[in-house]
């Protein structure tokens, strides 16, 4: 039976590996990247995938390997009477301690990027979590927010395409989480709290605002739609708002 | 009483007041380390089977979202006929997940294996303190009571998720589970605290204290050295969720604010004069939790190391290294809890901080797992249902341990976190990690707990199918996370993203049946062996730790001679025995001392 259970064990990398060489082929998958910044995620994901796949599959295909090998029905060498290794002990510490380390040092500049070095832009809107919606908010022709002219909506979000854009996420009750797939951004909103968020995209068209942070029993309909556009067709999508908004006043 | 001197005498006072013992005394309010381990045992695996029974209703809400349960969908929401409510999607992630964690997880590592176990392979007669190791089982009631009776309460169950953020879990408008749901939660997981803190110094005083002569602290078990870390580790991180807890607690009742902003309203009702912070919890919480994860895998690491090479019937390889492993895992466990954080708007130059942290606490692992491996190497292994459990536990761990990388990883985190990615990472390290190798121990020691074995075959047979169904259900979460799709929604299916993931998500649902189904023969196997399962000798495994020199079960006072360690734990095929098993109290041999040095 040892070589009955040692394969079930090699199934482990094989279907795992599978998995994963199967699913982008399958769509199941990072949904297609519509921003500036994010092929550096992308590409930091799949840095992690193949590090650790290495790893994975190495360490896997060890165990399978001393299963077969060493199971005592067949395996007629006598037990290695041993305690350990000194010398392998400081090789598997130092290798994996550098590796480690190697990828941390990786990750910071693509985190900085995209958590602290804050643009030096204006907010072009504000987006409020409240349970269940996203309210949003441009400043209007003064440009300002918290004046009269603001311009106010639900769940439509607009942007420019191809501009840098800051946002600033806010939440009037719960925490909330601002989460659009395709623009590998993610960042929950908090109550007292005004926290900026940046970013640029590239290609027009409307896509899902995703909450990602647990704030109720409505949770998983608090759905928002982000239409990214020319910026002619923004401004006259904003204009035509404001004008709206007046109409109804 | 003397609960307060240390010391084997003590605890052969307290034991037995009057010589004969009623009843009452043996099997309910007993002071035995091994009656009370076995209770933890039972209450443990019955709230197993509350907290599997709710991940089964979660998983059928996402496979088959608003229809009719079968079979039990009426009876259970006759309200709605027949379906799962999204408030009460919300509460079952929550319970899911709290039961699993504080009234499964903690306590059969703890409660169970570390009170059944703890005096025996040390060669105690009983814990230093007896009377409190009763407390701590008898504690862990009121918080049982808790946790049934908020599913009865107004609004029902709490529903803020297992970690209770607030402002949704302490404002009452938030959600119908914040109401006394959220409440009975607080208080449910404050006794379990209680009853986890008299544990823990119980614990590591009887691991300091009332070692067998000869048993000095590097001839300890993995086992006891990951039982006494985790001690230790509870006993330091403990306190900071308890006081979170109070804090949560006040902010409820007493409208004290610590955790919720100024001038906050919510649903259209004011939350109180406010001045908190939302993300003090998180930090408070956050510092127990993480070194909770480590709380709910070390001990289950230690049995695995035992398990391991016991069957590979070789010493263990690199013990000492595996002791330090551990302590590093427990120190640098304190300083990595921001990486729950990375996108809660804590400052991102700490986040860096906690990434480069989180990094470096993969490398205990890593060395955990090659010396594991090391273990096998030349080994002649006997591929008994513990011994599968155990390797099944080092290979799901891998794959737990390396999916960690992502998360750790802040700007990879910033698409994956709050994902299925996370819950199939958490689930491979405390399912196919830690109760995979819980239920290595219970094949393991049952023989010592009840005199019997349990059934080889079945229980074979139990390992393949949880394996498969394991991986089906888990393997694919990854995957699912890839696609950005998130946790603890009732129906993601509205979404145009993630509509075409319904058919993977019936799959994982179709597994994860399959997976509670095949735990029916684990219960089989348990009650028959339990009455009707052969009997055993002392040592049935030819294992070399002191508990299997005493009888099975163990009388009270465990030990029918005075045990004196003349070795480690791990000597299997020694040149110096003539076994290929030389336990640790047999007399010592001529040339064994420097070949034990020699590594
Ligand atoms: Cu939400
Ligand atoms: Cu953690």
């Amino acid at each position: 039976m040892g070589k009955f259970w040692s394969l079930l064990f090699l199934l482990v990398p094989i279907l795992g590996v599978l998995c994963f060489a199967l699913a982008p082929l399958s769509g199941y998958w990072l949904p297609p990247d519509i921003s500036e910044h994010g092929y550096k995620i992308d590409h930091l994901f799949k840095f992690c995938l193949y590090l650790t796949g290495v790893v994975f599959i190495a360490t896997e295909v060890v165990l399978f390997w001393f299963m077969w090998r060493y199971d005592g029905r067949t395996n007629r060498d006598p037990v290695k009477f041993s305690h350990g290794s000194h010398n392998l002990e400081i090789i598997w510490t130092i290798v994996p301690a550098a590796t480690l380390l190697f990828i941390a040092i990786y990750q910071m500049n693509a985190w900085a990027d995209a958590k602290m070095r804050t643009p030096n832009v204006p907010a072009i809107v504000e987006v409020t979590g409240r349970q269940f919606e996203w309210r949003i908010r441009y400043p209007g022709p003064d440009g300002e927010l918290g004046t009269e002219d603001d311009i106010h909506g639900v769940n439509d979000l607009h942007l420019p395409v191809n501009e840098q854009i800051v946002l600033n996420l806010k939440s009037m009750d719960v925490l909330h989480d601002f989460f659009v797939p395709q623009l590998r951004i993610k960042q929950d909103a908090v109550p007292g709290n005004k926290i900026p968020m940046w970013f640029t995209a590239r290609e027009t068209g409307t896509y899902e605002i995703v909450c990602a942070e647990l704030c109720g029993w409505g949770h998983y309909k608090m759905k928002g739609r982000l239409t990214v556009e020319s910026r002619e067709a923004f401004d006259a999508w904003l204009k035509q708002r404001a004008a709206e908004q007046k109409a109804t006043q | 009483m003397s609960t307060t001197t240390v010391g084997s005498h003590a605890a052969a006072h307290t034991r037995e007041p009057n010589g004969a013992l009623t009843f009452l005394r043996t099997y309910v309010f007993s002071i035995d380390h091994k009656v009370i381990g076995v209770q933890f045992l039972f209450s443990t695996l019955l709230w197993f089977v509350v907290g599997g029974l709710l991940a089964l209703a979660v998983r059928w809400q996402l496979a088959w979202p608003w229809s009719e349960m079968p079979l039990v969908g009426r009876m259970l929401f006759s309200a709605e006929g027949g379906q799962i409510s999204p408030e009460f999607y919300t509460m079952l992630v929550t319970m899911h997940a709290s039961v699993m964690i504080f009234f499964v997880i903690i306590p059969i590592l703890a409660g169970a294996f570390g009170n059944f176990l703890i005096p025996l392979m040390i060669g105690a007669d009983d814990m230093a303190f007896p009377t409190l190791n009763m407390l701590s089982y008898w504690f862990m009631w009121p918080a049982f009571v808790c946790m049934i009776g908020s599913f009865f309460v107004e609004g029902g169950a709490a529903a803020a998720g297992w970690t209770g953020y607030p402002p949704l879990s302490s404002v009452r408008s938030a959600a119908p589970g914040s109401h006394l749901g959220q409440t009975l939660w607080l208080f449910g997981l404050i006794w379990v605290g209680v009853s986890s803190m008299m544990g823990s110094v119980n614990y590591m005083t009887t691991i300091i204290q009332m070692r067998a002569p000869g048993m000095t602290m590097f001839r300890l078990p993995m086992t006891i050295w990951a039982m006494f870390i985790t001690a230790v580790l509870q006993a330091f991180a403990l306190p900071v969720l308890t006081a979170a807890l109070f804090m949560q607690l006040t902010d409820r009742l007493l409208g004290t604010g610590f955790f919720v902003p100024e001038g906050l309203i919510v649903n259209g009702e004011s939350a109180g004069a406010g001045g908190g912070q939302p993300l003090l919890w998180q930090h408070l919480f956050w510092f127990y939790s993480h070194p909770a994860v480590y709380i709910m895998i070390l001990p289950a690491m230690g049995m695995v190391s035992d398990m391991i090479s016991c069957f590979a019937r070789k010493p263990l390889f690199g013990y000492k290294p595996m002791v330090y492993s551990i302590a590093g895992i427990a120190g640098l466990g304190f300083i990595v809890w921001g990486h729950h954080m990375f996108m809660s708007g804590m400052n991102p130059a700490l986040g860096m901080t906690f990434m480069v942290s989180t990094m470096m606490i993969a490398l205990p692992s890593a060395i955990k797992t090659f010396n594991w491996l090391g273990t096998i190497w030349g080994a002649r292994i006997q591929y008994t249902t513990p011994m599968l459990f155990a390797l099944s536990f080092v290979s799901m761990f891998i794959i737990g341990g390396l999916s960690g990388i992502f998360m750790a990883a802040t700007p990879v985190d910033i698409f994956i976190h709050d994902t299925y990615f996370i819950v199939g990472h958490i689930h491979y390290v405390l399912f196919g990690g830690t109760a995979f190798g819980v239920f290595g121990a219970i094949y393991f020691w049952f023989p010592k707990m009840f005199g019997r074995t349990m059934n080889e075959f079945w229980g074979k047979v139990h390992f393949l199918l949880s394996f498969i169904f394991f991986n089906g259900t888990f393997f694919t979460m990854h995957i699912l996370g890839t696609t950005g799709f998130p946790r603890r929604y009732a129906d993601p299916y509205h979404f145009e993203i993630f509509a075409p993931t319904q058919t993977l998500n019936q799959f994982m649902t179709i597994c994860a049946l399959g997976m509670g189904a095949s735990q029916l023969i684990f219960v089989a196997n348990f009650f028959y062996s339990l009455f009707y399962g052969p009997r055993c000798g002392r040592n049935p495994w030819h294992a070399n730790s002191l508990e299997w020199q005493a009888p099975s079960p163990p009388g009270h006072g465990n030990f029918d001679f005075q045990p004196v360690v003349h070795r480690g734990p791990y000597e299997y095929s020694s040149p110096h025995a003539a076994e290929d098993y030389f336990p640790q109290t047999d007399p010592p041999v001529e040339g064994e001392g420097q070949a034990q040095h020699g590594h």
